[in-house]
C-alpha cells in the first residue's frame, strides 16, 4: 500500500497543490506532468473561402453561429412586434388575419427557443469559448465542426423558406401538437409544416456534429494541468447542456420523422380517427399523446439546454466583476449536473391537462419541485459571491444582476405551475407566457447580453461603449419587466394565450389598457436591442482599445498570445494550468487576481485555494 | 489492444482508477483516441433515437383498436409447400451477427498490423452487410406484394406497416451507411493508408491509424445490437 502512494507523488502534484501557506518555494512544486498526446495539427485556411466561409477555426465558426442565430433572433423579434401590435391594438395592422397571427406565434416560439437561444449558447459561445477556456488549439474535429455550422445554416434557410411557400409557415404553435398540425384548417398545414419538420431534423443532425465536438474537446483535449474541477463554470454549463442536447434531440428527431410520415405517406402514428366536416378521414388508430410525450421529452431538457450555459456564463461574469471567487464552486458544478440529470424526469409537467392519470401528475410535480433545490442553491451562491465583493457596477454586472432578478421571478412562478392543482386553472393563460418568458427568455437573454459586453473585447480587441450599454440595459430590463409582470395578472384573471383577439369578452374590459401598455413596452424593448447593434458597429470603428486581459480575469481565454486570438489560440506553447480560474482578491497576492497559469512557486505566501 | 502507458501517471484498475482518471488533467479516458470517444458518445445518442422509435412502437402497438398482425404468419416463408415462420429473418440475423464476428477479427488483425488479413475481413464484413440489406430489400418487396403499405395492410392494424417500414427502414439506412464506409475502409486498408505512420485523411490533418477500423467496428457492432432488439420486439413479440 505504502509504495503505491509513493509512486503517485507526481500524479498528486498535478491534481491538487499540496502546499501550505509558508512552504518554501521549490522547483518541484510547479511540476505538471507532460502532455499525453502530441500537439494538434491544424488546417490553416489561406483563401477567403477557407478562412471566413468554410472555415475550420472554432472561433470563426462560433462567430458564424452567433451571427446566424442573431439574424433569426431579429426575425423572431419582428414577429413578436407584430403579435403585440395585434394584441394591444386589434386591427391596427391591417393585413393581419388570425392565420397570420398563429403563424407568427409559432415561428416566434420555434425560432427563439431552438434557432436563436440554443444555437447562440452552444454553437456561438460554445465554439468560441470551449477551446480557449480548456486550453486547446481548436475543436477536436474542425472539419465536422465546419459541417455542423453549414447544416445549421441550411436548417435556418429551410425554416425561413417556409415564409415564402404557398400557405405560409406552420401556425400550429411551437409545440406542433397533432392532429391539428397537419390537418387542413391549420395555417401552413401543407408545405409550411413539412419545411418546419425538415428544418428541425437538419438542425438536430447539424447539432449532433457540433455537440460531439464540444464533448470530446472538453473530455479529451484539455491542456496540461486542466482538471475537470479547474474548468470555468461556463464550460461546465455548456458541457452539461450539450449532454442534455445529445440525449434529448433524438426524441425531437423521431417525432419529426414520424410526423413527416403522417403528413406525406398518410401513416397514423399520431392521428386518431377523425371526423372532419362530417366525413371520417383516412387516419385512425394513432396516439396524439405519444407525440406530446416525445415532444416534451425533448422540450423540457431543451429548457435547460438554454438555461445551463446561462448559469455557467453568469457565474463567471459575476465572479470576475465582483473580484471574488465563485461561492461554492463544487456545489455549483454538481448543481449544474444535478439539474441536467433531473431535467429528464420532469417532462410530463407540460401535460397536466392532457388527461393523464393524477398519480402520474403527482410524480412529475414531485420531480419538478425537487429540481428547484439545486436551482435555488445556485441563486444563493450567486448572491453570496456578490456579498462583500469588490463589485464593479459596469454594464456586464448590470446584466448579471438583471439575470438574477428575472430568473428568481420566473423560477418562483415555475413552482406555481409545477403543482398540478395550481397549474390546471392557470394552464394556457398569460401566466404561463409570463413564466416562461421570464425564466427562459429574458433571463438567458440578460446573460447573453452580459456575455457580449464581457467577451467583445476578446473577440474584437475593443471595449463596447459603456454609456450606450447602460441605456441598452435599463431600457431592456425595465421594459421587459413592464411586459411580463402585468402578464401574470392577465393570467390570474383568466386571459387565455394564443388568442388572436379577445373581442368583447369580460376579460378585456378590465385589461384593455394593460394590453396596450404591454405592447408599447414591447416595441420599446425591441427597439432598444438595436442600440447594441449600433454600439457594436460604432465600437468596431472608433472603440477604445482593450489590450490583453482587460477585465483582469484568470481564465485561459484572456491569456492568448494575441488579442483577438489567432488560429491555434495560444501561439508556440499551450498554457499550463496550475489552479482554478477564481483566485480573485487572494490575501497576500500582489494583484487582486492570479491567472490559471501562475505557477505555485510565484504565490507561495498567499492563501490561494487548493484546487 | 494493450493498456495505454501514460507518462507521469500510474493507471489503476477498477472504480478507483476510473475516479482518478476523471479527476486528472488533459483526458478523461486515458489513451483513448478522440475519434473513438466521439463514436461512443454518438452511439449513446443514437441509442436514444432507436429507443424512442421502439418505445413509440410499443405504445402504438399497445393502443391500437384493431388486432396486431400475427408476426410468425406475416413473416413466414413458403419453402417446398411448408410455411416456415421467421426463416428469412433467422438467416438475416445470422448473417449480420456473423459479420460482427468478422469485424471483430478485422480489428484484431488491424492492431497486429496485418494489412492483408485486416483488409479481407473488412471486405467480408461489408459483403455480409450487403447481403443483409439485399435480404431486407427482398423482405420489403414480398410484404409490399402482399399488400402491406405504411398506411394499411390486409393483416390487421394499420400501424403495423407504419412502424415496420419506418423502423426497419431507419435501421437499414444505418446498415447501408455502414456498408458504404466498410467498402471505403477496406480500400484504405489495402491501399496502406494506415501503414508507416499513416496517410492524411480527406479534409483533415489527422493521420490514418488502425484505430479507425476499431471506430468503424464500434458502429457496426452497434447496428447489429440494435437489430437484435428490433428482431426481438418486431418478430418475436
Amino acid at each position: 500500500m505504502s509504495d503505491e502512494y509513493d509512486n503517485n507523488k507526481s500524479y498528486q502534484a498535478q491534481s491538487s497543490e499540496t502546499m501550505g501557506g509558508s512552504a518554501p518555494a521549490s522547483p518541484d512544486m510547479d511540476y505538471v506532468r507532460p502532455a499525453e498526446t502530441p500537439d494538434q495539427e491544424l488546417y490553416h485556411g489561406h483563401s477567403f473561402i477557407t478562412k471566413w466561409v468554410f472555415c475550420q477555426d472554432a472561433k470563426v465558426i462560433g462567430v458564424q453561429y452567433f451571427l446566424t442565430a442573431v439574424f433569426t433572433g431579429i426575425v423572431g423579434l419582428i414577429l413578436s412586434w407584430l403579435m403585440r401590435l395585434q394584441l394591444g391594438f386589434p386591427g391596427a395592422a391591417g393585413f393581419m388575419t388570425a392565420e397570420h397571427y398563429y403563424q407568427f406565434v409559432t415561428m416566434h416560439g420555434m425560432i427563439m427557443v431552438v434557432y436563436f437561444l440554443t444555437a447562440l449558447f452552444l454553437g456561438g459561445f460554445g465554439n468560441y469559448l470551449i477551446p480557449l477556456m480548456v486550453g486547446a488549439r481548436d475543436m477536436v474535429f474542425p472539419y465536422v465542426n465546419m459541417i455542423s455550422f453549414w447544416m445549421f445554416f441550411i436548417a435556418v434557410a429551410v425554416l425561413m423558406a417556409s415564409f415564402f411557400v404557398p400557405g405560409g409557415p406552420t401556425g400550429a404553435g411551437w409545440t406542433l401538437y397533432p392532429p391539428q398540425t397537419i390537418l387542413p384548417g391549420t395555417p401552413g398545414a401543407g408545405m409550411g409544416i413539412l419545411l418546419m419538420l425538415v428544418s428541425l431534423s437538419l438542425f438536430v443532425i447539424g447539432f449532433t456534429m457540433g455537440g460531439l465536438n464540444y464533448l470530446i474537446t472538453i473530455l479529451q483535449a484539455r491542456t496540461r494541468g486542466m482538471t475537470l474541477m479547474r474548468m470555468p463554470l461556463t464550460v461546465w454549463g455548456i458541457f452539461t447542456a450539450t449532454v442534455l442536447a445529445m440525449l434529448a434531440f433524438p426524441a425531437l428527431l423521431v417525432s419529426a420523422i414520424m410526423m413527416t410520415l403522417d403528413k406525406i405517406l398518410g401513416t397514423s402514428f399520431f392521428m386518431p380517427t377523425i371526423l372532419q366536416a362530417g366525413e371520417v378521414l383516412e387516419y385512425g388508430g394513432g396516439s396524439p399523446i405519444l407525440f406530446q410525450h416525445l415532444f416534451w421529452f425533448f422540450g423540457h431538457p431543451e429548457v435547460y439546454i438554454v438555461a445551463l450555459p446561462a448559469f455557467g456564463i453568469v457565474s463567471d461574469l459575476i465572479s470576475v466583476h465582483s473580484r471574488k471567487n465563485i461561492f461554492g464552486y463544487r456545489m455549483m458544478v454538481w448543481a449544474i449536473v444535478g439539474i441536467g440529470a433531473l431535467s429528464f424526469f420532469v417532462w410530463a409537467h407540460h401535460m397536466y391537462v392532457s388527461g393523464m392519470n393524477p398519480w402520474f401528475g403527482f410524480f412529475f410535480a414531485t420531480t419538478t419541485l425537487i429540481i428547484a433545490v439545486p436551482t435555488a442553491m445556485k441563486v444563493y451562491n450567486w448572491i453570496l459571491t456578490l456579498w462583500r465583493g469588490n463589485i464593479r457596477l459596469n454594464t456586464v454586472m448590470l446584466w448579471c444582476l438583471g439575470f438574477i432578478v428575472t430568473f428568481v421571478n420566473g423560477g418562483i412562478t415555475g413552482i406555481f405551475l409545477g403543482n398540478v392543482s395550481v397549474d390546471v386553472p392557470l394552464s394556457d393563460t398569460y401566466f404561463v407566457i409570463a413564466h416562461f418568458h421570464m425564466v427562459m427568455g429574458i433571463a438567458p437573454l440578460m446573460v447573453i447580453m452580459g456575455a457580449v459586453y464581457h467577451w467583445f473585447p476578446l473577440v474584437s480587441g475593443k471595449f463596447l461603449d459603456e454609456k450606450l450599454g447602460k441605456w441598452h440595459f435599463w431600457l431592456t430590463f425595465l421594459g421587459a419587466y413592464s411586459i411580463y409582470f402585468p402578464m401574470h395578472y392577465l393570467g390570474f384573471i383568466g386571459v387565455p394565450r394564443r388568442y388572436f383577439e379577445m373581442y368583447d369578452s369580460p376579460y378585456m374590459t378590465s385589461a384593455v389598457g394593460m394590453n396596450e401598455f404591454i405592447s408599447m413596452a414591447a416595441f420599446i424593448v425591441g427597439a432598444a436591442q438595436f442600440i447594441l447593434i449600433y454600439n457594436i458597429i460604432r465600437t468596431l470603428k472608433v472603440g477604445k482599445k482593450a489590450g490583453q486581459n482587460p477585465w483582469k480575469a484568470n481564465s485561459l481565454e484572456w491569456l492568448t498570445s494575441t488579442v483577438p486570438p489567432e488560429h491555434g489560440n495560444f501561439g508556440e506553447r499551450l498554457p499550463v494550468v496550475h489552479r482554478w480560474p477564481y483566485d480573485f482578491s487572494v490575501p497576500g497576492a500582489k494583484d487582486d487576481f492570479i491567472t490559471q497559469t501562475t505557477p505555485p512557486s510565484e504565490v507561495v505566501h498567499t492563501e490561494v485555494e487548493k484546487t | 489492444m494493450s493498456d495505454p502507458q501514460i507518462e507521469g501517471l500510474q493507471l489503476k484498475p477498477g472504480f478507483k482508477g476510473m475516479s482518478e482518471d476523471t479527476g486528472s488533467d488533459q483526458t478523461m479516458f486515458k489513451g483513448v483516441h478522440w475519434g473513438k470517444a466521439m463514436m461512443w458518445i454518438f452511439l449513446l445518442s443514437d441509442t436514444f433515437v432507436f429507443s424512442c422509435f421502439l418505445i413509440s412502437y410499443m405504445k402504438g402497438r399497445g393502443s391500437t383498436l384493431v388486432d396486431w398482425p400475427y408476426p410468425s404468419e406475416v413473416f413466414a416463408l413458403h419453402v417446398g409447400g411448408v410455411s416456415v415462420p421467421l426463416l428469412l429473418i433467422a438467416i438475416m440475423t445470422f448473417v449480420l451477427i456473423t459479420s460482427s464476428g468478422t469485424m471483430a477479427l478485422a480489428v484484431k488483425y488491424g492492431y497486429e498490423k496485418n494489412r492483408k488479413m485486416c483488409g479481407w475481413l473488412v471486405l467480408a464484413t461489408a459483403l455480409g452487410g450487403l447481403t443483409f440489406v439485399g435480404m431486407q430489400a427482398f423482405e420489403w418487396t414480398k410484404l409490399i406484394e402482399e399488400g402491406v403499405r405504411p398506411w394499411e395492410n390486409p393483416f390487421g392494424a394499420a400501424q403495423f406497416g407504419s412502424f415496420f417500414f419506418m423502423i426497419t427502414g431507419f435501421h437499414g439506412t444505418h446498415v447501408s451507411i455502414g456498408v458504404i464506409f466498410l467498402f471505403i475502409y477496406a480500400y484504405k486498408v489495402f491501399a496502406g493508408h494506415y501503414e508507416n505512420g499513416g496517410k492524411r485523411g480527406w479534409f483533415t490533418t489527422m493521420k490514418g491509424d488502425y484505430v479507425e477500423i476499431e471506430i468503424l467496428g464500434l458502429y457496426w457492432h452497434f447496428v447489429d445490437l440494435v437489430w437484435v432488439f428490433i428482431f426481438a420486439f418486431f418478430y418475436l413479440w
